[in-house]
């Protein structure tokens, strides 16, 4: 088992200072640059919108994995990235900046339905959530003469600078970049007092207040981050769709996002990843098993979902700390062997009255 | 000089008088304990100060600065800092974090640098990570630093409370029941901890405890609630043999 010596604050301070971590990073992003060269062009548009899911995940991540605030309609901030991205460049402004202003656009609403909820907690802020999605997906459905309504509306090709970026591995690699962009900036809010805060105020309000920390302007910045991070997210997935409909943002997709990151695993950055994982292999999966199942089996109505479902009532129940606990079980297993005892990760004795209800 | 007055402080829950007409007054330097019986607003009155209830009526004041002016996150910038008599703590956080996060008060960037982690960032983090060293070294509790408070023991989630409220540099301390649930070894190094914030940091000393042994020990003045009442203020022996605080917690002799 690896210790960690530290010798200065510094150490404390930077990013993978555990060597094995450092490593296996460096080689997914190796992975991930090199991806182009290995695969087709049509596992390529996969990648990227595996890409975009990991994003629109972080945001959700850093408001409900960070803030402890859900979201039952992300999705909502999804489509208006998507929507006023789109709507900008059909009005001539360039990708590089419609794509922030889309960004910005996003979380200023994202910070409105924040200030109006941030006194909301569980059931109601679930609620509050959801009905913004609703009348998100619905204005955008009726305001015909700016989203096209339900008939739709084209997504402007992509260029930068002027140069057109019509191959998917172009594609990919602006996706890659701003992914890895967000990845640090929220890696880097996390380890500062923002992170903290966020983290604090998730945990116990009270004394967050009590300490100093405005609890409501720290809910509203985390909707405001987070719808932010989504927006971005569905300002490249409209890229990828060719074609925008407002279905293409509704209720389902917010619970895929949220179920994403709760299997993926709560309150971490990689979960997020872990999480986009899922959503994008799993569909893949159960298309093979399709082939293989019985015709009366394969064939039968809502297949998928039932297994969407099963797998995620699985994880509340086995593994709340989702795929990315289960790898940390993993690896303290191997790196202590033979002395792996399971206990090391058996939550302790509920000292509050509060927490025995949960 | 008076640090912290509290005059006629009135509060009720629906018709339920919590705090009946309160006055006391706590001096620089001291320890000055709340006693009384389950249910004589002793929480009540240090959830007064740190502004999570709002009182009816009366005035709060410290150094000349009105309390009830402010919010409840404005109040530790006075240097008032607390603990919480259920243990509040950031339970998925490590003990560091915990700490860091008891430095909100003296954050001084902003979440865009912090995004990208200017240098400057870096340089406050590395003076915060500072002073936190120093509480974590005052309590003697660096082999706690990296664990989760969710994997810590009872009487060491107390302590990291303590330190925590520590962190954010207080010149008043308020403690709701420091002692509670600890065992006698723990009491007797908390008792020495509280001695050692009040004389060497200097810091003065609001606690509400039942471990009478600990409240002889080191408290400078006591005051004795009952109903929401103050029963009798003075010194701990005064205290302890007033006949309404005796009658208060052993019930009227019979007549």
């Amino acid at each position: 088992m690896q210790v960690i010596f530290r010798t200065s604050y510094d150490q404390d301070i930077d990013h993978l200072v555990d060597r094995g971590e450092k490593y296996r990073i460096l080689a997914a992003i190796a992975l991930a640059l090199i991806a182009p060269l290995l695969v087709g062009s049509y596992l390529l548009s996969e990648l990227a919108i595996f890409l975009v899911y990991i994003l629109a995940g972080l945001g959700l991540m850093v408001l409900t994995g960070f803030s402890g605030q859900v979201s039952f309609g992300h999705a909502a901030f999804l489509g208006i990235g998507a929507y006023a991205h789109s709507i900008f460049l059909g009005y001539g402004i360039p990708f590089v900046v419609s794509l922030p202003m889309a960004g910005l656009l996003s979380g200023a609403i994202g910070a409105a339905l924040g200030r109006a909820v941030s006194r909301m907690h569980g059931f109601y802020l679930a609620i509050a959530t959801l009905a913004f999605a609703i009348v998100v997906e619905t204005v955008i459905g009726e305001w015909e003469q700016v989203t096209g309504g339900h008939m739709g509306m084209q997504v402007p090709a992509l260029s930068v600078f002027g140069l057109e970026l019509g191959e998917s591995w172009q594609q990919y690699y602006l996706i890659l970049a701003v992914v890895i962009f967000f990845i640090w900036g929220v890696a880097n809010l996390m380890r500062s007092p923002t992170g903290r805060a966020m983290v604090a105020v998730r945990d116990s309000e009270a004394s967050a207040r009590s300490l100093g920390l405005d609890t409501a302007r720290t809910k509203i910045l985390a909707f405001f981050i987070s719808a932010l991070i989504t927006g971005v997210a569905g300002g490249l997935l409209a890229h990828l769709l060719f074609y925008l409909a407002p279905e293409s943002f509704g209720v389902q997709d917010s619970l895929r996002l949220l179920l994403m990151i709760i299997v993926g695993g709560l309150g971490t950055i990689t979960g997020a990843v872990f999480g986009a994982v899922f959503v994008t292999v799993l569909p893949n999966i159960i298309g093979v098993l399709k082939q293989i199942l019985p015709d009366t089996v394969a064939n039968a109505p809502g297949l998928e979902q039932l297994l969407f479902g099963a797998i995620i009532a699985g994880f509340i129940i086995f593994e709340p700390e989702g795929l990315y606990g289960r790898w940390r079980k993993l690896r303290l297993f191997f790196e202590t062997y033979p002395y792996y005892k399971k206990s090391t990760f058996v939550r302790q004795k509920r000292y509050l009255k509060t927490e025995r209800f949960r | 000089m008076s640090e912290l007055i509290v005059e006629n402080l009135n509060l009720s829950f629906g018709g339920i008088k919590a705090i009946n007409d309160v006055s006391f007054t706590v001096e620089a330097g001291d320890i000055y304990a709340i006693i009384g019986p389950n249910g004589a607003g002793k929480s009540t009155i240090f959830n007064a100060i740190s502004r999570i209830y709002t009182p009816d009526s009366g005035s709060i004041r410290y150094r000349g600065q009105e309390l009830l002016e402010r919010a409840a996150h404005q109040v530790v910038d006075l240097g008032i800092a607390r603990t919480f008599q259920n243990i509040e703590l950031f339970e998925k956080a490590t003990v560091l974090e915990n700490l860091l996060v008891g430095r909100s008060s003296k954050i001084r960037t902003n979440w865009i640098s912090e995004f990208f982690f200017t240098r400057n960032v870096r340089k406050e983090e590395r003076v915060h990570r500072r002073k936190t060293e120093e509480v974590l070294d005052l309590l003697n509790m660096q082999q706690y630093r990296y664990e989760r408070v969710s994997d810590l023991a009872y009487g060491a989630r107390k302590n990291v409370e303590l330190a925590r409220a520590l962190c954010a540099e207080p010149e008043i301390l308020l403690l709701d029941e420091p002692a509670s649930g600890l065992n006698p070894e723990e009491t007797t190094d908390m008792s020495f901890w509280l001695k050692d914030i009040k004389e060497e940091l200097g810091v003065t000393i609001v606690m509400v405890e039942h471990d009478m042994s600990l409240v002889g020990r080191i408290a400078d003045r006591c005051m004795a609630l009952a109903n929401g009442a103050v029963l009798a203020v003075g010194s701990v022996a005064e205290v302890q043999s007033d006949p309404h605080v005796q009658a208060a917690y052993l019930g009227q002799v019979a007549a």
